[in-house]
Order: C-alpha cells, then sequence, then structure tokens
C-alpha cells in the first residue's frame, strides 16, 4: 500500500494517521494533479523525490488562521503569560505550525506584554515548504479583516495593521515579530524531543492521528514540558483519555493544561 | 425496507435548522440507528446549536468529538468550522482542511466518508438549503448502495439545494418537510 512506500522508501511514517481523513487528501491530490489512476500517482510518489516533497506539502492539512479561537488567546494572555514572565527565559513550542500564523500571533501576543524580548519560540512543521512561508511571514492581505477581528476578540487593543506593511494584495508582518523565532522542520512521528519548554502549542494536529499516535505525540509533549509547564491543542483535542489526564489540571474551559506531577 | 439503515446523515443549509427543530420532538426514542446533522451555519465559538436540539428531544444530541464512537440512538452535530469524517470502524473524525463548496463543515465530505464507511446501509437526507454542497454526497452515496432522500422543494424555505440534488442525483424519495419524522421513524 501507499503509506508502507513512504515509510519504507521516504522515512515518513502516515500508518497512524486517521484514514478517512488521509485517504480524502489522497484522492484530492490525484484529482488535482489529474493522475489517471492510483497506480501511476503511487509510482511517481514512490519514484520521484520532487513530486514526493509536493505530495508532503499537500497530504499535510495546512489550513491555519492569524489567533484563530480568540479566546484561546486572551486566556494566553491573562492566565498563562502572567505565569511565564516570572521565568528569566521564556521557551515555548509551537509544534505543527504550518505556515506560521499562529506563530505570529504567539509574537504579537507576547511583544504587547513585553515579554517578547526574553522568549524562544521553536517553530517546527513536518513540511519544510510551509515553515518557509512562516519565515517570509507573508499573508494575503484578504484575511487581514478577519484576523483583526480575532485579535479584538483576543483582547488586543493596538491598531492590528500596525503589525504588518500591505503590498499589493498580500500582508508582511514586521520582521522584528520574528527575531525570537526559530522556524524547523521536525515530525512528530519520528523525532525526539530536543528542548524543555514552558509551554507547547500544538493545535489541530492530532485530531489527524489515530489513538496510539496520540498518545504517543502527548509523551513526547509531557517529556518536553517542565513541571508547571503549559500544554495547549486544538478546540476540539483532549488529553482526557490519555496517560497525562492524571497529572495535568485543565485552565478553566480553554483546551490549556498544566502540569502539576 | 426496514431495519437497512445503521447511520443516518442529514445535511442542510439555509432554512433547514427550523425543519430539525421541528423533527426531532417527534422522533421516536428507541430510534435503533445513530444520526449525525452537518448544517452550515456562522462560526462560533460555543456549544450553542447542540444545546438548543438538545432541549428538544430526550434522544442524547452531542456536539461531535473526535474519536467518538458512533452509537445507535445518539444524535451528532457537526462542530463549527470542522469537517466531519467516517472512518470504516464506525468513529469520527475531525478535519481543519480547507472549505469544500465554500463549507466547512461540508455536507458532501460527511456524505461521502459515510458512504464508504457504511456502503448500502447508509441513508442520506438533504434538506432546505441555498448552496450546492450535499449533491456530490448524494452521488457518492448511491454509488455504495445507500438510500438517498432529499426535501420536497415545494416544501423548503431555500429550494436551490434539494432542487439541484433531485437534479442530479437518482433520489429515492423526496419527501415534504411536515413527513420527515414519520419517514425517519419508519427507515
Amino acid at each position: 500500500m501507499l503509506l508502507n512506500d513512504l515509510l519504507e522508501v521516504h522515512g515518513y511514517d502516515f500508518t497512524n494517521y486517521s484514514r478517512a481523513s488521509i485517504k480524502r487528501r489522497i484522492t484530492r491530490l490525484i484529482n488535482i494533479d489529474k493522475f489517471q489512476d492510483f497506480s501511476k500517482f503511487k509510482i511517481h510518489v514512490r519514484n520521484d523525490r520532487y513530486y514526493f516533497k509536493r505530495f508532503i506539502e499537500e497530504i499535510t492539512v495546512n489550513v491555519t488562521e492569524m489567533f484563530r479561537d480568540p479566546l484561546f488567546y486572551k486566556t494566553l494572555r491573562t492566565q498563562i503569560l502572567p505565569v511565564l514572565a516570572t521565568y528569566p527565559l521564556i521557551r515555548i513550542w509551537h509544534a505543527g505550525c504550518s505556515t506560521g500564523e499562529e506563530v505570529y500571533s504567539m509574537a504579537i501576543i507576547l511583544h504587547e506584554a513585553n515579554l517578547l524580548h526574553k522568549s524562544l519560540i521553536y517553530a517546527t512543521d513536518i513540511n519544510p515548504g510551509v515553515l518557509k512561508k512562516g519565515i517570509d511571514g507573508i499573508f494575503p492581505l484578504s484575511r487581514m479583516k478577519q484576523y483583526s477581528e480575532n485579535y479584538i476578540l483576543s483582547g488586543g487593543t493596538h491598531d492590528f495593521s500596525e503589525y504588518y506593511s500591505a503590498k499589493y494584495n498580500r500582508a508582511k508582518f514586521n520582521e522584528q515579530l520574528r527575531t525570537k523565532v526559530i522556524f524547523a522542520t521536525h515530525n512528530l512521528v519520528t523525532d525526539h524531543s530536543f528542548n524543555e519548554f514552558q509551554l507547547i502549542l500544538c493545535r489541530n494536529v492530532l485530531i489527524y492521528f489515530d489513538k496510539d499516535l496520540q498518545q504517543k505525540v502527548l509523551t513526547l509533549f509531557d517529556q518536553s514540558l517542565e513541571q508547571l509547564g503549559f500544554l495547549g491543542l486544538g478546540s476540539k483535542e483532549t488529553i482526557n483519555f490519555s496517560s497525562l489526564a492524571a497529572d495535568y489540571r485543565q485552565v478553566n474551559k480553554e483546551k490549556i493544561w498544566r502540569k502539576i506531577a | 425496507m426496514t431495519n437497512n439503515c445503521d447511520l443516518l446523515v442529514i445535511g442542510g443549509s439555509a432554512g433547514s435548522l427550523d425543519i430539525i427543530l421541528n423533527v426531532l420532538p417527534d422522533l421516536r426514542l428507541d430510534l435503533p440507528f445513530p444520526v449525525i446533522i452537518v448544517v452550515h451555519r456562522k462560526v462560533s465559538y460555543d456549544s450553542l446549536l447542540a444545546n438548543l436540539l438538545n432541549a428538544k428531544t430526550q434522544l442524547f444530541v452531542q456536539e461531535a468529538e473526535e474519536k467518538d464512537t458512533i452509537t445507535a440512538g445518539n444524535i451528532y452535530i457537526a462542530p463549527a468550522d470542522y469537517h466531519l469524517l467516517i472512518e470504516n470502524d464506525h468513529t469520527i473524525s475531525l478535519d481543519f482542511s480547507e472549505k469544500v463548496n465554500y463549507s466547512r463543515p461540508s455536507i458532501d465530505v460527511t456524505f461521502d466518508t459515510a458512504a464508504d464507511a457504511y456502503r448500502s446501509k447508509l441513508v442520506c437526507l438533504l434538506l432546505s438549503g441555498a448552496s450546492a454542497d450535499g449533491t456530490q454526497g448524494l452521488k457518492t452515496a448511491k454509488k455504495y448502495g445507500g438510500r438517498v432522500i432529499v426535501q420536497n422543494p415545494n416544501t423548503a424555505k431555500s429550494a436551490y439545494m434539494p432542487e439541484t440534488a433531485i437534479a442530479e442525483v437518482e433520489v429515492d424519495i423526496i419527501v415534504d418537510a411536515a413527513d420527515i419524522a414519520t419517514l425517519i421513524n419508519s427507515l
């Protein structure tokens, strides 16, 4: 099967991804790239490393937005950043950051809390193509209206447009925002812990994994989180059914948990 | 044709919520199959819709969580801003991928994946709406041997969605709004 090829030939393990979702992604890609049948597609993925690069970029979901779930960011501002402010150096891992919209959102709230200068954000994704977009910090201008609304709902009080300069149909975010961000590839399925953090964000990534892989990745986060550190997930994700549940306490009703044991 | 439904998926857009609110109180409480409801709505940050629907029936209505096992007698609502997919092991997956037919959740996505998982034991019901979402998914459901029901456009606030489906899919039943509950109870 295709997923076994990916593992054997390319070292990418998609076998523990949710089946219905990955099947849809593959069918979508076969249609977009106009392959006549599945076997031709499979041969390309297996043997053409340029096409394989495209495959990775298209098969993983890279839909994201700035200040997604504004109340999540409001809780970060009001409950989490005041705690992180007590540390001399704030280390944050944004796992599965895609094109970086939420990384820039994080940098903005750190900046507004006057904490960005002593923060370090590791922004990682499996997909090198999307990280490039994150490094550039250029997003479609057409999205700014909604991002601005999200920003205000998250408790932002500045004029959102001061964070980017508009050119043609694109918005380029101030480079100052990414001076404390390190973009790097990291595969949650196969790579290990690489540091200890006080805050780990991984939003709308676990939904694509089966239960076993979710447990494995949550264990990786647990190993990478300091005592009393925080873990933030997507609005439909939870640690409740994992081995972490007993050692973590949820912050309010948001999908943020604190490591207490 | 009785006992040939293991899952009912209801899709709707503009004008469908009123229908669902009217149908729920009349559903039999020993409904022998689960129901999944996918309706287009504005993004909201809470689960008001599930609460609203829960107030209308003794059946257990919940906003779907990822990995939920689809259980007979339960009613699952697709959460705002996620696609709802059905796995072959009859669990639910959620997906934050591109919008389909300008919609997330998209009715097509749920119909398509449900057809793959439930085959001839799937029944799809498409209600009022001003979008073309759902038609493609109904085609898939038919291809896998499932049954396809569409609301009579003459009884729909927005006729476009059911009209599109009827024009393009070999629909099994066209049902008036007033008869929907009775029909579901007899599936």
